[in-house]
């Protein structure tokens, strides 16, 4: 019924592809000792891989064969001149560690990527680092702590996280030694200020925002947030996530925040890949550039009538070092720059602007069969509900396979914490009214099945290449790798 | 262009909200920053930006142009037309972390069976489902090893011939932790091999990390390292180059208790440095200590066989501050094209192009050993990447290579004071026998002054 695992379709003998005899002189191997014994890989001809990978292709949802509201993840279509662009030889050929010289179209790109997010996001200075956001997150939280540091103030250790924020922002505060202290949002969704009164002391390092956050509203008191934290001496990180809301609209360093990261792979129509690659910009205000990770692409020689500039790789005078080998995900920096030269300044607002006009009227559609617990104009995504109190035993899980049913993957489900049986639901900008009715008209439909076949619900979904998977038994047994036996448990 | 709506559209959509304007909805935002005038150049046709970025790649000099033997940690290989056929195809491209089992078992499959190579591969008993490269693999053992024994030992020996940047990534990761990283300073006996690392290892030590090859290209055998790193009750750690274990011992073999590597080789071009995919297996008592994604095999509601991911309950998205690592991205794509790579080559193919590598790289080094006022620098086996003493600074040389077309070798004076006039040299199966002589007679050449 299901694809084969590689291993079953090996055949002793078969080779997909060959390579050259060797053109120069055989040498000695080395040693026996240093040799392995077997390579147990598979053995199959090209056409059996493709129809292999292709098959297994087909088992997916994708962008490209449906629609995801996704919220949070910013799932809007991913032009396929992005994937010409990155594939152009210059590009795709190019060593990290040539000599800048031979690489200056790289790094122009990579110059340019650095001017433009900076001043989208209202920054003075940024890094291209980062692999995606939760490593842009930890790079930010390195240079708050090292900011700090330098000034000698090493008492503090709190960091602040509302309860609202995506489960990275913890997780990466802990990593890099912060104390991690949860803040209530308010009866709007917005930073509850007189929680954030209490905390706002000298040991205070920063506060990690969400902004719109993961309810999807913009804070009504967000400059306040950021004086109060200001003023007692910490930091502001913004966590990127939601930056397709911000785009042309407000600049977040305009409000105030100190660091933030953006993703590309969210706003700036980088593919998902099944997982990744990602990409995790970090902007900086001016008070931080100096601990920007590195190396950063500057211009290193201003050139004159005749030679043009010399672009080179920097290194910022107090950096916190490097968070990963080379120059980041180039190949996303490509992307995300193809993308940026076909919007310019007004097709950015445009983005942000029928981003939250599909949320809004999305929303419009859905509000009255659905709990909205935050009753507000939303940003680019909402979260509503997905329980009713006359059938108990449906839950928001219940609605997100029956959805699949109707050909549409789920929303983020079960987030954020802090509303129940949450559907966060983004529709991004990309999708048209159609799409958005057709979704509505499925989300109604399944609210009304919720109440009079509420099984049909629960036994979701039906028309799946595979129904609900067993995860108890995935954890328990621990089978990782095709033909080898579950793993003891220890 | 991206956005499908018609001025029709618009307007029946603001009205099923509720209000006039577009701009009603931005009520929120601070009047003084709502609608900034971004200082961006001009929006271009899809033409127009393919012809700037075609300009712009133009202006890189690259290894299709260049007799490319730098290597250094990202290497010239050839990819096969059919692992970007697969990678383009948009569902994968542009599915979504597969956190929905039932609309992601070709990514889900996909992902185990790379799960399966890597293993089978390293001699490993477990593959996650990827980090991001080579240098955050090993910065996320450390994480790993250090919370294995919680805390209770903090040194980390890190052996000088583990990939500088690297190096430079595990102390960045770990600035405000109690973590001592030694093994790699200044005084530190580069021409020694793993034996240098033995007095380092004590009770206090959680974890050694090697590389192998190492920096250097060359190839230790680290048996007796992970038997001194076990007697101390330490674990060991071996970063590896997957393709030279097309040929070589696996360091499963040798008792690596951790090996991570940059995965780059197999398949994924070299794209100014990333992409890449940074490879990390494990033995099955370490499976639940282990940071990242990770898919195993169960059964539907139907009494199919499926995938899903699992062990999530390690994760940061249900740890939240308690988690071992924040990662939550992964290299998805690029462990679906190196799966797709090893797939076609096979364990014949990947053994043939391992060889093919060995054999040009060790032919190149005894044609420049040969030549006069340039050495290898060392006697030790060695893979696809040696050490050349050379007469002249690199940076002097590589100038002066670049006017014969030929992209030199890596500047070990960068990293490594004492190696001054020393060059790391890749040689790789792009690399054809006139290439090599090439370089052979522009390195005569250059040292005639």
């Amino acid at each position: 019924m299901g694809e084969p695992q590689l291993c079953d379709l090996s055949v002793p003998g078969r080779q997909g592809i060959r390579f050259p005899q060797p053109d120069v002189p055989l040498s000695d191997l080395p040693p026996a000792g240093l040799l392995r014994d077997e390579l147990p890989l598979p053995e199959m001809s090209e056409l059996e891989v493709i129809r292999h990978y292709t098959r297994l292709s087909q088992l997916n949802y994708s962008i490209d064969t449906g629609y995801y509201p996704l919220g949070s993840c910013t799932m809007k279509y991913n032009p396929k001149v992005n994937e010409e662009t990155v594939r152009l030889p210059g590009f795709a050929y190019a060593h990290p560690l040539q000599p800048v010289e031979t690489v200056q179209g790289s790094l122009v790109l990579l110059y340019n990527l650095q001017e433009w997010l900076k001043e989208i996001g209202g920054f003075a200075g940024i890094t291209l680092q980062p692999a995606a956001g939760a490593h842009g997150e930890l790079t930010g939280v390195l240079i708050i702590r090292a900011y700090h540091r330098s000034r000698g103030d090493h008492k503090r250790d709190k960091i602040l996280i509302p309860d609202s924020a995506h489960g990275t922002n913890p997780a990466t505060s802990a990593m890099s030694g912060l104390r991690v202290v949860e803040l209530k949002s308010d009866a709007r969704g917005n930073v509850d200020l007189e929680a954030l009164k209490l905390e706002c002391d000298d040991t205070l390092a920063g506060l990690m925002l969400t902004n719109p956050n993961t309810l999807g509203l913009f804070d009504e008191n967000v400059e306040e947030v950021i004086h109060m934290v200001h003023q007692a001496g910490g930091l502001v990180y913004g966590d990127g996530a939601n930056m397709n809301a911000l785009l042309g609209i407000v600049r977040p360093g305009d409000l105030g925040i100190d660091v933030l990261h953006y993703n590309l792979h969210k706003t700036f129509s980088t593919p998902h890949g099944g997982g990744g690659p990602g990409s995790g910009p970090v902007g900086v205000a001016e008070n931080l550039v100096d601990f920007l990770p590195g190396p950063i692409v500057d211009v290193i020689d201003m050139g004159d009538e005749e030679t043009p500039p010399l672009y080179g790789l920097v290194q910022p005078p107090k950096s916190i070092g490097r968070v990963k080998a080379f120059h980041g995900h180039f190949g996303m920096a490509v992307r995300a720059y193809t993308y940026l030269v076909m919007h310019g300044a007004q097709g950015l607002r445009q983005i942000a602007e029928m981003a939250v006009l599909n949320a809004n009227y999305l929303l419009s559609r859905l509000r009255d069969t659905y709990h909205l617990p935050y009753d507000r104009v939303c940003m680019h995504e909402f979260v509503l509900e997905g329980r009713w109190p006359e059938v108990p035993d449906v839950h928001a899980l219940d609605i997100a396979k029956r959805l699949m049913d109707y050909k549409f993957h789920p929303p983020t489900n079960y987030f954020p914490l802090i509303v129940h049986e949450a559907l966060m639901i983004e529709p991004t900008e990309t999708e048209s009214k159609e799409t958005l009715d057709t979704f509505a008209d499925a989300m109604l439909k399944i609210a009304e099945e919720a109440h009079t076949n509420p099984q049909l619900l629960k036994d979701a979904p039906h028309n799946t290449p595979v129904g609900r998977v067993d995860e108890v038994k995935a954890a328990k047994e621990l089978v990782l790798c095709c033909g080898v036996s579950a793993l003891d448990r220890e | 262009m991206f956005t499908p709506h018609t001025d029709a559209d618009r307007e029946a959509m603001l009205r099923a909200i509720g209000i006039d304007h577009l701009a009603d909805l931005f009520k929120v935002v601070p009047a003084k920053h709502r609608f900034p005038d971004l200082a961006l150049p001009p929006a271009e046709t899809e033409m127009e930006a393919v012809a700037e970025l075609q300009n712009l790649a133009w202006a890189n000099e690259s290894a299709r142009d260049l007799a490319c033997f730098l290597g250094a940690g990202a290497y010239n290989h050839y990819v096969p037309a059919a692992v970007d056929a697969v990678l383009r195809r948009g569902e994968f491209l542009t599915a979504y972390t597969p956190y929905q089992p039932e609309l992601s078992q070709g990514t889900l499959q996909a992902i185990f069976e790379y799960q399966s190579l890597v293993a089978a591969l390293t001699g490993m008993d477990v593959s996650n489902a990827s980090h991001y490269d080579g240098a955050t693999a090993v910065a996320e053992a450390v994480n790993m090893a250090y919370a294995n024994f919680r805390g209770k030992r903090a040194k980390i020996v890190l052996s000088p011939a583990l990939h500088p940047q690297y190096r430079q990534t595990v102390r960045t990761y770990s600035t405000d932790s109690p973590l001592q990283l030694v093994g790699d300073g200044p005084e530190s006996d580069l021409n020694a091999g793993p034996e240098a690392l033995l007095p380092l290892i004590d009770g206090e030590t959680a974890l050694v990390v090697v590389q192998y090859p190492d920096f250097f290209g060359r190839v230790y055998d680290y048996t007796s390292l992970a038997e001194a790193a076990h007697a101390a009750g330490a674990l060991l750690c071996v970063a590896i180059n997957p393709m030279a274990l097309g040929m070589l011992k696996t360091p499963g073999q040798m008792g690596a208790d951790i090996v991570t590597g940059e995965g780059q080789p197999l398949g994924i071009p070299m794209s100014f440095g990333g992409p890449y995919l940074g490879l990390f297996a494990t033995r099955k008592e370490f499976v639940r200590k282990m940071a990242g994604r990770l898919v195993g095999e169960s059964i539907d509601n139907r009494g199919q066989l499926a995938y899903v991911l699992t062990l999530t309950a390690r994760e940061q998205h249900i740890r939240r501050e308690k988690a071992t690592s924040n990662i939550c991205s992964n290299q998805g794509l690029m462990a679906l094209g190196s799966a797709v790579y090893m797939s076609l080559l096979g364990k014949n193919g990947l053994r043939q192009v391992a060889e093919l590598n060995y054999h040009k790289a060790h032919h190149a080094a005894a044609r420049i050993h040969d030549l006069p006022k340039y050495s290898l620098w060392s006697g030790a086996p060695f893979f696809n990447e040696f050490v050349i003493q050379c007469p002249l600074p690199v940076a002097e040389i590589n100038d002066l290579l670049l006017e014969h077309d030929i992209l030199g070798g890596y500047d070990l004076s960068q990293d490594y004071p004492a190696l001054t006039h020393h060059m790391l040299v890749a040689v790789t199966e792009m690399n054809s026998h006139e290439e090599i002589e090439m370089l052979v007679e522009a390195l005569r050449e250059v040292s005639n002054g």
